[in-house]
């Protein structure tokens, strides 16, 4: 068996890693890189807003999430110019915002979190409010909290290649980047090569939120990406809405992420349990 | 142009940089490869040139403006881009853009628009070449600069209103930026500013260059010298400002101002001074100077002005900040207003609003006699009558 791994030394906090390709070898354990070891199929990730509909909703939807059987979970960090969400989520960041949340106040209210959960978490944000609170302090914080992983859409390969990559490996964080049907296949592979968790593999050129079924070329789409044999597992995201899409987009890939369609089934919501459970059912009944 | 020059990653310093969604990386990233090829390439430099002099009316005058070079006791010069075609210095850049959309073989536009200057150069370049056209606009916005909205729609282009925020400039942005995400293969994004992803700032301005470059050549006819004094131009994103500035950067000789809207007054809470009031974050795909909370949340800003209400400002000229090659300072509404009613009865000369706040600041300056002081005078007032009355009936 071939053993592949590169050691570096952390320029942070001046720690040994290793990074292996072996799973046998798990030296700094991550609740994401886990799930994707153990399950290949069918992985539901939800994204939800923190802040929204009410701000205390945080840790609520997190623990009942994980009580549906949701396998991955993203938390919103909510910004006023949330540029590639579409009107469902772009409402939702301004309805959290509105009730005064702030990164502050979602790391308070992460403080216990692990006592209650086990599921894999992620911080979503777009750049500015993590740039402004520190990258190297929020990195550090979530680490404290157990955070698996961040997306940061417009944090660009390049920049994160260059200048962050080193932190967010420091602190355990896996940077999951986008790919999308106009993302060139050498890109894939570069993006591939240097983020980890899994590649969110955006179903079509849309912001979020989009609606209607996966066309053949959609399909063919994912399939092409499937092929392509990638080290990392691929979860589909944008235009996940309902069982039917979420069938079709794990087709070929090891799941699917769904964000707008949660929005819209808790933002009524008088009883989130009640709400949370009937959506994730809705989704993953067999 | 080699001190201030973007670097090969796009910055300018540490402003700038590429920071889109990877939805928008592969159109981003083919302008990148492609735009100095383009702009350089002698065909589209002869077209380009027969379109700014045959079409837009360059090159605008150099107008020695004697009243109110006597009133402040010193040689005033107004670079009349007011007499553009269009009223304003933003059909430059929409000349160039839209030439190379053709050549990148897109058919669609797609532009955001503040006081409707942007998107009526935009809708016009459409015209001319026949491409389809989609302008996003503030709803405030198009309340406030109806004309615009009626000539955008006559030249045959899609208005549509930004209903986010405060529905201004920085939420028509956010849609013009979604509807390019939704719509990557066949649209052309045309930033109005030198805003955005590199190399949208570089490009915007060597479009808008012309500008300096006719000034040089006018200003040694007139005075015997290229290099004034003095440059002023307002700021908002900062499109008119490179354009009059660039071709003087190298020459530190000349002292160049530019002036941000201060909306009520920098303390109100109800401004748009970026320089003044902001830190260095991250907004419509550059690295720059944003006005944000300590969260880095974007904040609404203020401005009387439609096109210099805007939170943000172009790398190149947070980069002239930090540097010091560029003064910035900041005037309020009501002494824009003054400063527009003053050169209209001076040198029957109605300026747009946005310009009026480079006027504003004659008064703060000690200039000389000899002192020889060039204003981009960069768009006419005809947009803003419906303010303008308003603040001539109320100052009676």
């Amino acid at each position: 068996m071939q053993i592949t791994y590169n050691a570096n030394k952390c320029p942070k906090c001046n720690i040994l890693q290793i990074k292996g390709t072996m799973n046998q070898i798990e030296v700094i354990a991550n609740k994401i890189e886990d799930l994707f070891y153990r399950r290949k199929k069918r992985i539901l990730s939800v994204y939800f807003t923190a802040g929204y509909p009410k701000i205390d909703a945080t840790a609520t939807i997190i623990t009942n999430l994980e009580q549906s059987g949701v396998d991955l979970i993203e938390i919103g960090i909510p910004f006023s110019d949330p540029v590639a969400d579409g009107d469902t989520i772009q409402h939702s960041n301004h309805v959290a915002l509105k009730n005064g949340m702030t990164i502050r106040m979602l790391f308070e209210q992460l403080r216990d979190i692990r006592n209650r959960v086990e599921i894999p978490l992620i911080m979503m944000s777009y750049l500015n409010p993590v740039y402004q609170y520190g990258i190297e302090k929020f990195c550090k914080k979530c680490q404290e909290i157990g955070i698996d992983g961040l997306i940061i859409p417009d944090l660009p390969l390049y920049e994160y290649e260059t200048k962050y990559k080193d932190v967010f490996d420091c602190f355990n964080l896996k940077f999951i980047m986008l790919v999308t049907p106009q993302t060139a296949i050498e890109r894939i592979r570069k993006i591939d090569f240097l983020t980890g968790g899994f590649i969110y593999l955006v179903s079509s050129a849309s912001t979020t939120g989009s609606k209607g079924k996966m066309s053949s070329e959609q399909m063919q789409y994912f399939k092409r990406i499937h092929d392509l044999g990638l080290n990392n597992p691929l979860l589909v995201g944008f235009g996940i809405s309902n069982r039917e899409s979420f069938v079709n987009a794990c087709r070929y890939a090891a799941g699917a992420i769904i964000g707008s369609a949660f929005i819209r089934a808790i933002s009524q919501s008088d009883d989130l349990k009640a709400s949370i459970s009937s959506f994730v059912q809705s989704i993953k009944a067999e | 142009m080699k001190k201030f020059e973007v670097d090969q990653n796009g910055y300018y310093g540490r402003f700038g940089g590429a920071y889109v969604p990877e939805m928008l990386f592969a159109n981003v990233e083919e302008l990148r490869i492609r735009y100095l090829d383009i702009l350089n390439d002698s065909s589209f430099q002869n077209e380009f040139h027969a379109l700014l002099k045959h079409y837009v009316g360059r090159p605008t005058p150099l107008y020695f403006a004697g009243r109110i070079s006597d009133k402040y006791n010193t040689r005033i010069y107004l670079k009349r881009e007011d007499l553009n075609h269009t009223g304003a210095h933003k059909i430059n850049n929409t000349i160039g853009q839209i030439l190379l959309a053709g050549r990148l073989g897109k058919n669609k536009i797609v532009a955001e628009t503040g006081a409707g200057q942007h998107g009526v150069a935009t809708a016009t370049v459409c015209a001319l070449t026949g491409l389809e056209c989609t302008v996003y606009m503030g709803k405030l916005d198009m309340e406030r600069q109806k004309p615009n909205v009626e000539r955008m729609k006559m030249l045959g282009a899609r208005v549509v209103p930004a209903l986010s925020g405060n529905q201004t400039l920085k939420d028509a942005t956010n849609e013009a930026m979604r509807h390019w995400i939704n719509n990557p293969e066949d649209t052309h994004y045309i930033i109005g500013s030198v805003v955005g992803p590199h190399p949208y700032p570089d490009m915007v301005a060597r479009f808008q260059s012309v500008i300096s470059e006719e000034i040089k050549t006018q200003l040694f006819e007139q005075e015997n010298r290229e290099n004034p004094d003095y440059v002023i131009a307002c700021v908002g994103g900062g499109s008119n400002a490179a354009g009059a500035f660039f071709h003087y950067l190298e020459c530190e000789e000349v002292m160049l101002i530019a002036v941000e809207a201060a909306g009520k007054g920098i303390t109100t809470g109800q401004s748009a001074a970026t320089i003044a009031l902001g830190a260095e974050g991250v907004l419509h795909g550059s690295k720059s100077i944003i006005m944000q909370t300590d969260d880095g949340q974007i904040v609404e800003p203020y401005s009387i002005s439609a096109g210099l209400d805007y939170p943000g400002i172009g790398p190149l000229l947070a980069h002239l900040s930090e540097k010091e090659r560029v003064k910035f300072t900041h005037v309020t509404d009501k002494e824009a207003l003054r400063a527009a009613l003053e050169l209209a009865q001076l040198e029957g000369i109605i300026p747009a609003l946005e310009s009026a706040h480079a006027l504003a600041i004659l008064s703060e300056l000690n200039l000389k006699k000899s002192d020889v002081v060039v204003i981009n005078l960069s768009g006419r007032g005809d947009k803003d009558m419906e303010t303008y009355i308003r603040f001539i009936n109320n100052e009676k």
